[in-house]
C-alpha cells in the first residue's frame, strides 16, 4: 500500500483538475484547471524513473557501480513543463482578448449573443 | 503601471545582480551538474521580472524595446541549429556531438573530476538555449503588462 | 440545463472509478521485474561518459541521445512566444 501512494497523488491531481474544468464557469479557474492536469503528469512522468535505493544520475567522483535513477523521463518531463508554459501563456493571452470583447467572465455567457433572437 | 516605493527599488539593486550570477552560473555548468539551458533561462527570467515590478513597466519599455529581444530570441534559436548542422558538415549525421576528442574546442572526456573543458557541443548548446529562454520568457512578461497597462487608461 | 448537468456528472464518475481504479493495480514504485528491465537506460548510463564526454546523465540525454526532442521544444516555445506578440501588437496603436 505504501508503494502506491505517489500514483494515488497523481489522480488526487488529475480528478481536481478535471472537476475545475467541467464544473466551474470562472474562465481563469478553467486555466488554473489545465495547469493542474499538467502538473499530475508530470509528476507520474518523474515517478516512473524511480530503482530502489538509488541516486541522481550524476557522476562526481570516481566510483562505479552505483545504482543511479533512469535519465529518459527525466529528459521527457523537461520538454513536458516547457511546453506547458507555452500553453498556459497562450490560453491566458486569449482570456485577456476575451474580457476585452464582452467585459464579462463568464463561459455561459459568451457564445450567447446568437442566441437571443 | 507604475514603480514601487525606493526601498523595494534599492533592495532590488542589490538583489538582481546575485540572481543573474547564480542563473548564468546554472547555465554554464549544465554538463557538470544538474541543471542546463532551460533551468538556468527560466532563473535569469525570474531576475527579470523583479525589475519589471519594482521599476514600473513604463521605465522598462522606455529602455528595452520588445524587437530587441526578439531579435536575441531568434539568434539563440539559430545558434541551436547552426550547431546542429556542424555534424553534417563535418561528413556524419545530423546532431552529431563533433567536438568530443578533437582538439578544437571543449574536446576533453569527463571522469567525475568537474572539468569544464568537456563534453563537445553540448556547453555551446546550452549557452544558445539559455539566451533563447530568457529573451522569450521576458517578452511574454513584458507584452502582458503592457497590455494591463494600457486596461487602465480606458 | 439538467440534462447537461447529469450528463457531466455522470461521465466525471466513470473517468474517476477508472483512475482510481488503476492507482492500485500498477506495479510497486521502484521495483523492476524480468520482464521491464531497462535495458536502454543501462546502456547510456553506463556509456555516457565515454561518448558524449559529459558527467550530467540527464543534459547527454536531452542535447546528444535524443537532441531532436529538444529541437521540436524549442520551436514550441518560439511559436509561443510569437504568437502572444503578435496577439498584443494591435493593442499598442
Amino acid at each position: 500500500m505504501i508503494y502506491q501512494i505517489p500514483y494515488i497523488a497523481v489522480v488526487a491531481l488529475i480528478l481536481i483538475g478535471l472537476y475545475a474544468i467541467i464544473f466551474r464557469r470562472n474562465l481563469i479557474k478553467m486555466v488554473i484547471g489545465i495547469t493542474l492536469i499538467e502538473s499530475g503528469v508530470n509528476l507520474f512522468l518523474i515517478t516512473l524513473a524511480f530503482q530502489k535505493d538509488s541516486t541522481a544520475p550524476i557522476y562526481h567522483g570516481s566510483e562505479t557501480g552505483l545504482t543511479m535513477s533512469l535519465p529518459v523521463p527525466h529528459a521527457l518531463t523537461l520538454t513536458s513543463i516547457v511546453i506547458g508554459v507555452a500553453v498556459t501563456a497562450l490560453m491566458l493571452t486569449l482570456v485577456i482578448h476575451i474580457y476585452k470583447h464582452y467585459q464579462t467572465l463568464d463561459a455561459r455567457k459568451i457564445g450567447m449573443e446568437g442566441d437571443e433572437e | 503601471m507604475s514603480g514601487m516605493s525606493r526601498i523595494v527599488k534599492t533592495v532590488t539593486n542589490i538583489t538582481f545582480p546575485l540572481v543573474l550570477i547564480y542563473g548564468l552560473y546554472v547555465i554554464a555548468h549544465g554538463h557538470l551538474t544538474p541543471g542546463g539551458g532551460f533551468q538556468g533561462g527560466a532563473v535569469v527570467a525570474s531576475g527579470l521580472a523583479m525589475i519589471l515590478v519594482a521599476y514600473g513597466s513604463v521605465w522598462t519599455m522606455k529602455k528595452i524595446n520588445e524587437k530587441h529581444l526578439s531579435a536575441l530570441e531568434s539568434l539563440g534559436a539559430l545558434g541551436f541549429i547552426g550547431l546542429a548542422f556542424l555534424g553534417l558538415i563535418f561528413g556524419t549525421w545530423f546532431f552529431n556531438n563533433y567536438l568530443v576528442g578533437n582538439e578544437i574546442l571543449f574536446g576533453e572526456i569527463g571522469r567525475g573530476a568537474a572539468n569544464i573543458y568537456t563534453a563537445g557541443v553540448i556547453p555551446l548548446m546550452n549557452f544558445a538555449v539559455g539566451l533563447k529562454v530568457i529573451a522569450g520568457l521576458f517578452a511574454i512578461v513584458l507584452v502582458m503588462a503592457y497590455a494591463t497597462r494600457l486596461k487602465e487608461g480606458k | 440545463m439538467s440534462l447537461r448537468n447529469s450528463v457531466a456528472v455522470i461521465f466525471f464518475l466513470l473517468i474517476a472509478i477508472f483512475f482510481v481504479f488503476s492507482a492500485f493495480i500498477t506495479h510497486p514504485f521502484g521495483e523492476f521485474n524480468n520482464e521491464n528491465s531497462p535495458e536502454m537506460d543501462q546502456y547510456i548510463i553506463d556509456n555516457t561518459q565515454n561518448e558524449t564526454g559529459a558527467d550530467n546523465g540527464v543534459t547527454s540525454v536531452v542535447f546528444d541521445y535524443r537532441g531532436f526532442d529538444t529541437l521540436g521544444e524549442a520551436t514550441v516555445l518560439f511559436t509561443a512566444v510569437a504568437g502572444v506578440i503578435i496577439l498584443f501588437r494591435r493593442l499598442k496603436k
